[in-house]
This record gives structure tokens, C-alpha cells and sequence, in this order.
């Protein structure tokens, strides 16, 4: 499933997400990110780390056009953000599913939202469903599933309105460990399979070299970008020769090492 | 509670009162409270009398209506002030002014503006009731988690579908609670209505039995209405029970 990664379309490379000088200053002075400016690749998975607080969920979320940025400006595709858009779906750290819906309809939700017939978007949601491994839980409600299962939902629901960009605010750390590592693998296949554009925040150092193509290292804050990495890892090996291999074990301890210094 | 090792039943204790109100009743020590008896057997009488049946569907006609219309206006008012800080500051100074202010004070101004009948009735009904269905309906939207609201937002919902599909349904409980005390608080406001008319429904059969001493009737009638009042909280408890199971699973 991870050798789908090699087979990406021409276009493969050329940024999708254009971020410019944004900046962001809380009401009360706050200051969360400073001239901050990145690319994220079409077709990658770009993963933003840094210390806990250092403002990148703040980013991704002004990516996602949920919150406003105090200057700068975000391109996706060419188009400046203004606001949530069709383009760009939201996995939530908390989930966010609606505890008073079957996961059939929390899949089918942002189908719902655009109109879209029940029949087409039941069908739409139960191929996605299935897809992350959850088929036959369609008639489950969010209580009566695991929490690996109930992001598995999120991760269905962000497929099933098909983005060309799938933004992940830290999907895992609500996942317990043993759910994690078998979790990423799916997703990576997943993600490969459809050709998706994913930023991912994380502030797992393993979790990012293990499933990134670029991670943009952030500093404390206010943000600005530290240093961008784009690890050498040969995909599609099995994943336990990857985390034992030397290049990950190296990109791991170079990461460590810039980190470090923002730790009191 | 047990007394020498007999189980007595919880609303046991209403038998002594009652004991206690015949005896009094029957000394005609107290020139307006009648023998209990007397009152239950008069129960009998009126309740199946035409005018008392026609002052019973007209409470329950404004009752009816009454909560309708504040629950119409209550549950989007309290979602609106829930989710916009200057709807909020607008607002949530009348709404706590009403909510503890005696509101009978204003069914006579109610009275000057819409007349002596039906709406005025119901109005009384909304300016009873409302107020709790605003406040909890309110509370229960602050209490959404954010994630739930960025996530109608991030995926395309107009105001309008996170209104009815996301905030609605996720302060469902709140909401539900506010109707429930709004229904109790309604009760009032449908009789007092009528007492300060009192040319309709139960106000005007007050007038009556009032006016020509009639204190086995009077009290008849309080009695019937108390057992109403009482049946109507229970009804609603019993429903707020049901959906209880819900607001628990809530917290994921």
C-alpha cells in the first residue's frame, strides 16, 4: 500500500499551500506566530512540529481558514484563504464527531452540508468507512467506539467531501499507542492511494520523521520557521525496518538536537 | 420511613394533613376552609360541568399555545445569545431582570394593550415561561464543545444548518430542561392570567365562588388545579428522565 507513494501525478511537488508572512497577535498581545512563511508540497505529507505552544495548530487552523491572521496571507492552490473552503478538509485532535449521529451520518456530514442526495452521500460515506477499516460500525454512535475508531471516523468523514488537502491537527494524540502505529500505517496507505495533500501537526518527533516527506520545524513562541527537514526514507519498506533504519534513527536525533535548546 | 417496623409509603404524611383539615373543617373554626370531604365531594360536582370543561379546554388551549410560542421564540433567542457576544450583552440584562421579577405586575399592562380574553391569556403564558427556555437554551450553547463548532464551520455549514443541525441537537439537554421549567413556570402564568382577567376560563369561575363564598367550591377548585399543576412537572420529569441517557453519552 505505501509503494502508491512513488506514483504520484506530474504535478507532484509544485507547493498547493502558499503560507506568506502571516503573522498572528492575540487579542490581549499575545503574540503566537511572527513572519512565519512556508510551502507545503501537492501531493506530500508535510508535518508541522515544534515545542507544545508554539502556536501550530494557531497555524494550521489559519489555513483552515477558522481563524483570521493579524497579517500575511495563505494561498491554496493559487486563491487567498478567506474562510473554510471545499479544498481543504479539518481532522480534530478531540474528534469532533456528533455524539447524536450514527457514524454513517457524522462520515456523510460534510456531504450533507453541500446538499448532496442521502442515497449518493450513505454511499459515498459506507465506501469511505469501509475504507478506514470500519465497516459494519456504520450504526454505531461515537460512545459505543474506541477512541482509535472514532478518529478513524474523523479521518472517513475529511475522504468522504474529497479535499484536495486534508488538515490534521495532532490525529493521534488522543489514540493510544498500540492503536497508533497500525493507525498511521492505514493512513499513510490511505493517503498515498488518493493522492491527498496532508499537513499534519504533531509534537511527536517520531511521529513526524515516520510519516513525513517534509517537516517544517517550528521555533517557541512567537513561531517562526527553525528549519525545514525533508527526511530520506525509502517508503514502502516494511514499517519496523523504517524505524530501526539509520536515516531515521539520524533525522530523529537531528531534530532532538534543534529542538532542545527551546526546552528550559 | 418506617415506623415501628411498619414500611410507611412516602406520601403518607398527606393523610395526616388531610386528617387535620377535617377536623379543623369540622369545628367551623375557620370560617373559609370547609371539612375536606365536602370539598373532595364538590370536586365530584363541578368537574363534569359543562362550564367548568369550558374553562378547562380554554387553559389548555393558551397553555398550549402559550409555550408554543415560547419555545418558538425562547430556544432560537437563547442559541443566538449563546453563540454572539452582542446579542448576549443586549440581552442577558432583561433576561435575568424578567426572570426573577414578579411578572404579575405587568399582566394588567399585557391587559391595557391586548384586551380581556384569550390573548392576553397567552401572553401571560409567554411571559412566564419564556425567560428559563432563553436562559438554559443559552447556557446549553456556551456548554458546546468549540471543536464541534470549527468543525460545522470548516466543513461549509451556513448559520442557518449549524443552527439546526450542530447547536440544536448539541444543547438538546439544556434546552429540554429550560422547556421543562418553562412549562412549570407556564402553569403559573396561565392562572394568573385568568385571576387578574377573570372574566374567562378558571379566573372567571374563581369570581364566582368567590364572590358568593362559595369556599367548597373555591377550594375544589384550587385542589384540582394543584393536582394539574402537579401531574403536568411529573409528565415532563418523567420525559427529561428519558432523554437523560443522551446527555450522559454527550461527553465523548
Amino acid at each position: 500500500m505505501t509503494t502508491a507513494r512513488r506514483e504520484r501525478p506530474a504535478e507532484t511537488g509544485t507547493p498547493i499551500i502558499e503560507v506568506r508572512a502571516i503573522s498572528k497577535i492575540y487579542a490581549g498581545g499575545v503574540e503566537a506566530l511572527n513572519d512565519i512563511s512556508l510551502e507545503v508540497p501537492r501531493g506530500k505529507l508535510t508535518t508541522l512540529l515544534g515545542p507544545s505552544g508554539c502556536g501550530k495548530t494557531t497555524l494550521l487552523k489559519i489555513i483552515a481558514g477558522l481563524i483570521p491572521a493579524t497579517s500575511g496571507e495563505v494561498l491554496v492552490s493559487g486563491r487567498p484563504v478567506t474562510g473554510p473552503g471545499p479544498d481543504r478538509a479539518f481532522v480534530f485532535q478531540d474528534f469532533a464527531l456528533m455524539p447524536w449521529a450514527s457514524v454513517l451520518r457524522n462520515v456523510a456530514f460534510g456531504l450533507e452540508l453541500r446538499g448532496v442526495s442521502r442515497s449518493e452521500r450513505d454511499e459515498v460515506a459506507r465506501r469511505h468507512i469501509a475504507e478506514v477499516g470500519l465497516a459494519g460500525f456504520e450504526d454505531r454512535h461515537p460512545h459505543e467506539l474506541s477512541g482509535g475508531m472514532r478518529q478513524r471516523v474523523g479521518l472517513a468523514r475529511a475522504l468522504a467531501v474529497d479535499a484536495d488537502v486534508l488538515l490534521m491537527d495532532e490525529p493521534f494524540s488522543s489514540v493510544d499507542e498500540q492503536t497508533r502505529r497500525k493507525f498511521q500505517e492505514d493512513m499513510l496507505g490511505l493517503l498515498s492511494a488518493h493522492g491527498k495533500t496532508v499537513l499534519f501537526v504533531t509534537h511527536s518527533i517520531e511521529e513526524a520523521v515516520y510519516l513525513s516527506d517534509r517537516i517544517v520545524l517550528l521555533s517557541r513562541r512567537p513561531s517562526r520557521v527553525a528549519q525545514v527537514i525533508e527526511p530520506e526514507i525509502r517508503r514502502g519498506d516494511d514499517p519496523e525496518a523504517i524505524r530501526r533504519h539509520p536515516a531515521y534513527l539520524d533525522t530523529v536525533e537531528t531534530i532532538w538536537q534543534g529542538l532542545k535548546r527551546y526546552l528550559d | 420511613m418506617k415506623i415501628y417496623g411498619f414500611r410507611v409509603p412516602l406520601m403518607a404524611s398527606l393523610i395526616v394533613w388531610i386528617a387535620l383539615w377535617e377536623v379543623i373543617g369540622r369545628t367551623g373554626a375557620a370560617l373559609v376552609l370547609p371539612p375536606f370531604s365536602s370539598v373532595v365531594e364538590r370536586m365530584v360536582e363541578i368537574v363534569p360541568t359543562p362550564t367548568f370543561l369550558k374553562a378547562l379546554a380554554m387553559t389548555g388551549e393558551a397553555y398550549l399555545i402559550g409555550n408554543l410560542i415560547a419555545i418558538g421564540i425562547g430556544v432560537p433567542v437563547g442559541v443566538l445569545m449563546g453563540r454572539s457576544v452582542v446579542a448576549d450583552r443586549l440581552l442577558l440584562p432583561w433576561v435575568n431582570i424578567f426572570l426573577s421579577a414578579p411578572l404579575s405586575a405587568l399582566v394588567p399592562v399585557i391587559m391595557v394593550l391586548f384586551g380581556l380574553g384569550m390573548t392576553t391569556i397567552v401572553l401571560t403564558v409567554v411571559l412566564f415561561a419564556v425567560w428559563i427556555i432563553v436562559l438554559d437554551a443559552r447556557a446549553g450553547v456556551r456548554g458546546i464543545s468549540p471543536s464541534l463548532v470549527e468543525m460545522a464551520r470548516s466543513y461549509g455549514a451556513t448559520p442557518l444548518q449549524a443552527f439546526a443541525k450542530i447547536y440544536l441537537w448539541a444543547a438538546l439537554p439544556e434546552i429540554l430542561a429550560g422547556i421543562r421549567l418553562g412549562c412549570i413556570r407556564a402553569v403559573k402564568g396561565v392562572i394568573i392570567g385568568q385571576l387578574l382577567v377573570s372574566i374567562v376560563g378558571f379566573g372567571h369561575l374563581f369570581e364566582i365562588y368567590f364572590s358568593n363564598f362559595l369556599m367548597e367550591h373555591f377550594w375544589a377548585l384550587v385542589l384540582t388545579l394543584f393536582a394539574f399543576a402537579f401531574a403536568i412537572a411529573e409528565g415532563l420529569g418523567y420525559l427529561e428522565r428519558r432523554v437523560e441517557y443522551y446527555a450522559s453519552s454527550r461527553q465523548q
